[in-house]
């Protein structure tokens, strides 16, 4: 039953989550290059104010999966850094914490460009 | 005919369509909301599998990031992407179908300044002001001692 609660709430907050930048799209004239891009920028403010990571333990995957969760990791990654090294940690902090994302993206996609031929054009 | 530049806008507002947003909203939260649902499903089949929370989510982030990957190169993620807008987009999922994407498309450029630049076409934003928010902030947090 707990387990279902958590899916169902990943699901509506997630849900949410998306139909705001879906609005950002209709209403306003916002990229979706800029939409990712805001939503990120903003997953570290939520994140770093300490609101993000309540919603998180609120939603699991609904909060974590949206691009504003990969923010929020960004945030708990500088905040985590410094703890332990100090000063060069607001620098290394960011990337460490995003690694495993971006190096998949990147990686997955390079193979994915080897294997599959592009989309025909017309 | 000789039209002004208003009544053309006005004859194209009422030949056009209504801008079916309610219908795009709904798309974008169903599809958004399965998307993550479906990230919940991984995290608890890695915590099932002995992992903590903690690294159980990034593990699901990463398999989202796969298959998001996999259904760009097999041409099915802009198919789904068409219908559900930003709930394709706002996930982790559209972070990684935005660097494969060009990836394939531009492959045909050459590996090094068609494949390998044009990946980071939009990621390429993304990790520019997100990793330097994330270093103003760093820097907030180490001057003011609020770690």
């Amino acid at each position: 039953m707990e387990t279902f609660w958590m899916m169902l709430k990943a699901f509506l907050v997630g849900g949410v989550i998306c139909a705001i930048g879906q609005i950002f799209i209709d209403y306003t004239k916002l990229t979706p290059a800029r939409i990712l891009t805001c939503y990120v920028v903003l997953g570290v403010v939520l994140g770093g104010i300490g609101l993000y990571p309540r919603l998180v333990e609120f939603a699991g995957a609904g909060a974590s999966v949206p691009l504003l969760g990969f923010g929020n990791t960004l945030a708990k990654g500088v905040r985590e850094a410094i703890q332990t090294d100090g000063l060069i940690g607001v620098l290394t902090g960011g990337f460490t914490a995003a690694a495993a994302g971006i190096a998949a993206a990147l990686f997955f996609s390079l193979l994915a460009a080897l294997i599959f031929k592009p989309k025909e054009k017309g | 005919m000789n039209l002004t530049k208003e009544e053309y806008n006005e004859m194209t507002k009422k030949a056009s369509p209504p801008s079916p947003a309610a219908k795009n909203i709904t798309m974008a939260f169903l599809i958004g909301g399965l998307i993550c649902a479906v990230g919940q499903v991984l995290i608890f089949a890695y915590q099932n599998a002995g992992m903590d929370s903690e690294l159980a989510a990034g593990a699901a982030s990463i398999t989202l990031v796969f298959l998001s990957v996999l259904l760009t190169g097999l041409n099915s993620y802009d198919n789904i992407a068409k219908v559900a807008g930003a709930g394709t987009l706002v996930p982790i999922t559209g972070f990684a179908n935005s660097v494969a994407a060009p990836a394939l498309e531009f492959k045909s450029e050459g590996f090094i300044l068609g494949l390998g630049a044009k990946m980071f076409i939009i990621a390429g934003p993304v990790i520019v002001y997100g990793v330097s928010a994330s270093i103003i902030y760093g820097l907030i947090v180490y001057l003011f001692g609020l770690y």
